[in-house]
């Protein structure tokens, strides 16, 4: 199982799923409706880093942060 | 990096910083302060931060700093910032003005677009995510 935490607006509480890579991810979170329109415009963090690959393997108990669009300042 | 619940006290964090370096022979100090404008019927703006990124963020950035000499400071506020408050607060000391004043510039511009912290317009007491004024971070749409 990894867990996924959405942060900052999306306002939804982590989830646990089974998931290889980060495209299993993507397909789990597109069955999610209210999801769906945020991952166009969200960023992904694995362990607290950035990533940029949908086929990297996941391992178990992996952390995946869900990043929506950043406004600081 | 620094953070606090509520607007910052910008005198005192600037005073610290520069007593902090007092001695450090920095020939350059630049301020940059954020102040939260009345607009839009505001009464505050509100951040959410996620901290273990935004400290990744601002140690690379230090790294690139140091490597042109010169160190990079910031602070920013957690929760709700009142209109006529600050928000965030960066700074830049260097040997030289030169290094500092670019430094000031590509820092702020990247932490708009990269640290992960996100905005609220606060009014009537509700947060209202600012949507429109926000920036998807580099790499997003990686899971469309």
């Amino acid at each position: 199982m990894i867990t996924v935490e959405f942060l900052g607006p999306i306002g939804k509480a982590p989830i646990q799923i089974e998931a290889k890579t980060l495209a299993d991810v993507s397909a789990k979170l597109k069955e999610d409706a209210a999801l769906k329109e945020w991952l166009d415009k969200c960023a992904v963090a694995v362990n607290d880093t950035m990533v940029s690959d949908l086929s990297a393997p996941l391992n178990e108990g992996d952390r995946v942060s869900i990043l929506p669009p950043v406004c600081g300042g | 990096m620094e953070l606090y619940h509520g607007p910052l006290d910008v005198k005192s964090i600037f005073n610290r910083w520069l007593d902090e370096h007092a001695a450090s022979n920095y020939g350059a100090f630049i301020p940059f302060v954020g102040i939260i404008r009345e607009e839009d019927d505001i009464e505050a703006l509100s951040f959410d931060i996620y901290e273990p990124i935004l400290q990744k963020w601002f140690d690379a950035w230090q790294e690139k700093a140091m490597q042109r000499g010169a160190i990079v400071k910031m602070a920013h506020a957690i929760g709700d910032v009142p209109v006529h408050t600050s928000s965030y607060v960066s700074a830049v000391f260097s040997p030289k003005r030169r290094v500092a004043l670019e430094l000031i510039e590509e820092f702020v511009e990247d932490f708009k677009a990269n640290a992960p912290i996100w905005k609220y317009d606060v009014k009537k007491g509700k947060r209202i995510y600012a949507g429109d004024r926000s920036t998807p971070m580099e790499g997003a749409g990686l899971l469309k």
